[in-house]
């Protein structure tokens, strides 16, 4: 009795693990073995055009990167100095229940409703438009409980001592903060905005309305005040509404090569810290 | 001497806007959503909207009732935590106690990739993987169904699971496991009957953000539903809360805009209640 129970136990484990590492590896063999094939340089450099029936992603590609440096941008100074509130500054204990229980509510909330508010707030009441601006907004807000918790985490790894050694030397608050706190928890910052370019790249939902379908080539600055697909819009266009799976799978193999480099960026950023934190 | 101090007193009202820049958000979405939603329903009226098994908006006489958005994004849900669930905790119950670390370390970072990957792909590869394999499965026309989006919902919140568990499996204390070994249980039965209690509210924690995870995605699912309003069948083409605002929101004016803003509303409600959940689950820990 004793036996079989833990004969099928066993079972049951190897089965579930075997299962989750032959989900990942087909996901990842699947999209590999159907885009790298169509991924040319002709694609990754041109914009599409009708006249001579070609696909191009450039644009697409481009509006990424606008789209998560300036998500990047307005999110960090937001997150980084929510968490140093919370760890450095607060008193009342109230006050940061309130603000930890509003960030774990924010990163419940499923994109497609950042997706409507920011629809109706930068959208429409601000009058932004539909536009990359509006996106990059979006997901800021989206990501904010992201960087705050990375950082706020790396914050409670610096000593008290450090502080109480800084503030013995007659240093004020703000400068105990600049000169200690900050420099201490640069690692889960980073961490942070790694997790949150990923989160950004990865991103669909959220967009659909915010910054729409274009697929023009712009510079940064018009860029942000028009219209534009990122790489995951593009995808779900090209895939559901017109049936291009070629271009669809193409950039899903450079999505998820993506992935894998901000996999591995993160590991190495903690693996990095760790080790410089017990040396 | 005055002007640090002032600069000090600046510098702290700055960080607390910062800080209160997430409460400022999340009364926005709510405030913005209530404003949004409630004329809809105002106007269809309450019952007939939540109940009402029909949604036509575009009808020569529009009808709007939501029940089957509700009842797809509610058993879409279920189903994926029955799937997702035990695979998901055997899983972790393996990574956390019986593997060796270089096993633990191979198969973790595996399971975040799979967290890593953007929705859309799942839909793709759900698509014209899932999609034609349900239909040639089952013998039906399309595959496109509420099954096949409860088995890409199931691998989409797998990561999710897995972490959450492994974390507070990691977390039981060594000496419960080791007074189990020494009272002559075996290595599996220790697992189960002494470190899964032990690690059971971290269980119950991922099993609802697992939950908040399948009930608000959209995209992946809006791909190989069908998206279709009716009501909820296993093999039917069907409509999730997510999909049914995602799908119309370009198009529609008017009231049918208005009641699509009221369906965010109705999902959101939802998710505060799991939230709700979430909350008192993550809480009971801490005092535990």
């Amino acid at each position: 009795m004793r036996r079989t129970y833990g004969i099928v136990m066993k079972t049951l484990m190897f089965f579930c693990t075997a299962l989750t590492c032959a989900l990942v590896l087909f996901i990842i063999a699947y999209v590999f073995l159907k885009g790298i094939p169509n991924v040319s340089w002709e694609l990754l450099t041109t914009s599409p055009s009708y006249l001579s029936q070609k696909i191009g992603i450039l644009p697409d590609i481009l509006n990424t990167l606008y789209i998560v440096l300036a998500a990047i941008l307005v999110v960090l100074p937001l997150g980084v100095g929510a968490a140093i509130y919370l760890t450095e500054y607060a008193k009342n204990k109230k006050l940061v229940a309130i603000i930890e229980y509003a960030a774990e509510t924010l990163s419940g909330i499923p994109s497609i409703i950042y997706g409507l508010v920011g629809m109706l707030i930068f959208v429409q009441f601000l009058s932004f438009g539909t536009s990359l601006a509006a996106g990059a907004l979006t997901l800021a807000v989206m990501n904010l409980p992201t960087v705050m918790r990375t950082t706020q985490e790396s914050l409670k790894t610096i000593p008290q001592s450090y502080r109480e050694g800084a503030f013995g030397l007659g240093a004020g608050k703000w400068r105990v903060v600049h000169t200690v706190v900050l420099p201490g928890c640069v690692d889960g910052i980073i961490t942070g905005c790694i997790l949150s370019v990923g989160r950004i790249m990865g991103e669909s939902a959220a967009l659909l309305f915010t910054a729409g379908f274009a697929h023009t080539l712009n510079g940064v600055i018009e860029g942000l005040s028009s219209s534009g697909a990122t790489l995951t819009v593009a995808l779900y266009v090209y895939a559901k509404e017109q049936g291009e799976f070629e271009v669809a799978f193409a950039i899903a193999a450079i999505l998820m090569i993506l992935t894998l480099i901000i996999n591995l960026l993160a590991s190495f950023v903690e693996k990095y810290y760790k080790k410089r934190r017990s040396a | 001497m005055k002007s640090k101090a002032l600069l000090e007193k600046t510098i702290h009202g700055i960080f607390l806007i910062l800080g209160l820049i997430t409460v400022g958000c999340v009364l926005l979405i709510t405030v913005y959503l209530v404003i949004a939603g409630v004329p809809a329903i105002r106007e269809i009226g309450l019952v007939p909207f939540l109940s009402g098994s029909k949604w036509n908006p575009t009808g020569a006489e529009p009808v709007y009732g939501i029940l089957p958005f509700i009842l797809t994004s509610i058993y879409g849900t279920a189903g994926a935590i029955i799937i997702g669930v035990p695979v998901g905790f055997f899983t972790s119950v393996y990574l956390s106690k019986l593997a060796g670390k270089k096993v633990k370390a191979v198969v973790e970072s595996a399971v975040s990739l799979l967290a890593g990957i953007p929705s859309v792909v799942y839909g793709l590869v759900g698509m014209l993987v899932l999609v034609p394999g349900v239909a040639k499965i089952f013998h039906l026309a399309d595959g496109a169904s509420l099954f096949a989006a409860i088995i890409v919902l199931a691998i989409m919140i797998l990561p999710s699971i897995i972490k959450v568990s492994i974390t507070s499996l990691d977390a039981v204390p060594k000496e419960y496991e080791d007074a189990s070994l020494a009272l002559g249980a075996t290595k599996i039965e220790t697992c189960f009957r002494v470190s899964v209690p032990a690690a059971k509210s971290g269980i119950a924690t991922a099993v609802v953000l697992g939950v908040g995870r399948a009930i608000g995605e959209a995209m992946a699912v809006m791909m190989v539903s069908g998206n279709v309003p009716n009501m909820p069948s296993i093999f039917e083409s069907v409509r999730f809360l997510t999909t049914a605002v995602a799908s119309e929101m370009s198009y529609a004016d008017g009231l049918q805009r208005q009641a699509l803003f009221s369906i965010a509303l109705v999902l959101f409600l939802f998710i505060m209640l799991i939230n709700a959940v979430l909350n008192y689950f993550v809480k009971g820990r801490k005092e535990a």
